[in-house]
């Protein structure tokens, strides 16, 4: 240190690249706590206006009527908890087969090529494209919007997502474990059914899981297609009440008590989806 | 030895009738056959979808084409009573609100993605990159609530009436910050839109820069260099596809977001200035009011059937653009170890 002078150029240099590397540090804090800020602001203001709506009538009365007081969502949540569940047992099966393909059958044919590039699209590609597809395939024929094409839309949305992750988990399997099976004699069903996917089962589970989270919070595929309802439907063949769709109409209203409504519906929402993510997250770290 | 062990008590089974070897072979290649279509046919089934949306939608939109052409592209008038439709306004409305965010998205999501990767201690990594992810799981529409009912009158008061008191005078610059400061508009959805992508562009990030082989950051430190010489003249040289691709993956998220926008953005069709405090309206916010009120069959519905043909098309390129540049990082990991 002795060595050098205090005005060494490169002491000089050495003080800037110092100087450099702390400020990009302190901007790279900055950047987190800017996208943590976000995310506790969002919870904290949903939790706050959301909790108060909190009530049993929530769970057992219908949308009311503007400025009427009293009411709740549980056909909303009905026909959301419905059409979700059925778009889950449409969708998982059909991307757990796409993927399993991608994963253990043509890994490196023109198919699984082009395949895995399209699901990708397809997972990212705007959701309202979704609806507008569904829509002149299935409202444009039946006449009317109905539980049905949402159902459909939704299942649209699980496909890709399953598939993804399906492939990556069949993709982790060793393949000593392929050879041990196949060394026993089984045939190659057998082993994907009884070894592969059993030993990918936890991840295979957590895709689900997410495309279940996803589709729970869409609204733009649902808009015209299940569109919505203000009476309890089970009815697929009618337009059905459901969670996103109704907040979209209750916050955009001047109405006090369907703006209320809405925030406890948000917070419902926020909750389920956030639990199924980190749950999601939980049961696949066990795993590892 | 073994196999002839094996071999003779499931013969001995066949006299008692239960399958004879060839019998099971028989069974196992036809359960075979049948799963490799079936897993086949769910491939393919992926696949038909995206050839039966585009075409879905160039059907819907034929009316539309042959009534106003390209012209479609440029002309700004929307009216649905005289039939006139163009769709300048929305798609000048899409690509300016993402453009905006990925502006502020993409060096928040370097700075997150270098604290996750070379700052933080260990303990602190996962539950931070977790919270991080969480914030691309909150559905759209709580954005979008979030953004007009709290997120837009704050705004209103803290960012655009100061913005506007100090640059709104500067000549150029001033035309972007005129307009009444009422929170929604073009800024206030980019931000809500920055908000939503970071997270997607962040996780990208912070996973090709944890391929970097070791050895080379490794190197580079051994050198003397700077955390941040590392990163900036090692790591990102290196993953530069996966960190484009990244951005792209985000680009493609912000031009088809649709509920947090249809909130925010004031849903008005106009163009008559460049500030970024006016109303305006989007591809996706447009779909959202009007399709299910527009008449089925009506030249107003075949637009925006065709306005949604745009957005897919732009998406779609986009998001191959990601593809490929990410693919092409893959490869390259592949090849070096």
């Amino acid at each position: 240190m002795s060595l050098w002078a205090a005005d060494d150029p490169r002491l000089a240099l050495h003080r800037r690249r110092k100087a450099t590397n702390v400020i990009a540090l302190v901007l790279s804090l900055g950047a987190m706590a800017f996208g943590l800020v976000w995310l506790i602001w969002i919870l904290v203001e949903t939790a706050i206006l959301g909790f108060s709506g909190m009530s049993t009538a929530l769970f057992t009365e219908m949308t009311p009527a503007p400025n009427v007081p009293g009411g709740g969502l549980a056909n909303a949540i009905f026909g959301s908890v419905l059409m979700v569940s059925l778009a889950t047992l449409l969708g998982t099966p059909i991307g757990i087969l796409a993927g399993i393909y991608l994963g253990e059958y043509g890994q490196k044919s023109w198919l699984a090529f082009v395949t895995r590039f399209v699901n990708d699209i397809l997972l990212s590609a705007p959701s309202i494209v979704i609806g507008l597809f569904i829509y002149s395939l299935v409202v444009a024929n039946m006449k009317t919007f109905s539980g049905l094409a949402g159902v459909l839309a939704l299942a649209l949305i699980v496909i890709p997502v399953v598939v993804r992750t399906t492939e990556n988990m069949l993709q982790l399997i060793p393949n000593t474990l392929r050879e041990a099976a196949y060394a026993l004699g089984a045939p190659k069903w057998k082993v994907i059914m009884m070894v592969t996917l059993k030993a990918a089962r936890a991840g295979v589970v957590t895709g689900v899981l997410l495309a279940i989270a996803r589709i729970s919070g869409e609204t733009a595929p649902l808009l015209f297609t299940a569109l919505s309802n203000q009476f309890w439907t089970a009815d697929l063949r009618e337009p059905m009440a459901n969670l996103p769709v109704t907040i979209f109409k209750f916050a955009l209203s001047p109405f006090q008590n369907w703006q209320e409504l809405a925030w406890a519906g948000v917070f419902l929402t926020t909750m389920a989806v956030l639990a199924l993510n980190i749950l999601a997250r939980v049961l696949f770290r066990k795993k590892d | 030895m073994e196999a002839t062990l094996g071999a003779e008590p499931a013969q001995e089974r066949a006299g008692d009738g239960s399958p004879t070897p060839k019998a099971v072979r028989r069974d196992d290649r036809f359960g075979d056959l049948v799963f490799s279509i079936l897993t086949g046919g769910a491939a393919l089934l992926t696949l038909l979808l995206l050839v039966a949306i585009i075409g879905s939608l160039l059907v819907g939109s034929l009316p539309s084409m042959r009534e106003f052409g390209a012209s479609f592209l440029w002309t700004a008038e929307w009216d649905p009573v005289q039939e006139k439709f163009g769709g300048l306004v929305m798609i000048y409305g899409t690509l300016i609100t993402s453009l905006i965010a990925l502006l502020i998205a993409v060096p928040v999501s370097f700075g997150i993605a270098l604290f996750l990767t070379e700052l933080s201690p260990g303990w602190l990594r996962r539950p931070l990159g977790t919270a991080i992810e969480l914030l691309a799981a909150v559905p759209s529409i709580v954005y979008g609530m979030w953004g007009l009912l709290v997120f837009a009158p704050i705004f209103s008061d803290y960012v655009q009436i100061p913005l506007q008191q100090t640059l709104g005078h500067v000549p150029l610059l001033g035309a972007l910050f005129q307009g009444p400061p009422v929170g929604i508009g073009i800024l206030c959805a980019s931000i809500i839109l920055a908000i939503m992508i970071i997270p997607f562009i962040a996780a990208v990030m912070r996973d090709v820069f944890e391929v970097t082989p070791p050895l080379l950051k490794e190197s580079a430190y051994g050198l003397g260099a700077t955390t941040w010489e590392v990163v900036w003249g090692v790591v990102l040289p290196y993953t530069k596809a996966g960190v484009i691709g990244g951005i792209m993956l985000g680009l493609g998220r912000a031009l088809g977001e649709t509920m947090a926008i249809t909130f925010v953005i004031g849903n008005v069709n106009q163009l008559n200035s460049i500030s970024l405090f006016d109303a305006a309206n989007s591809i996706t916010s447009a779909l959202a009011n009007e399709f299910a009120e527009a008449n089925p069959g009506s030249l107003h519905e075949s637009s925006l059937i065709q306005l949604g043909l745009i957005l897919f098309f732009i998406t779609f390129l986009v998001l191959s653009a990601s593809k490929v540049l990410l693919y092409k990082l893959e490869k390259r990991e592949g090849a070096a170890t």
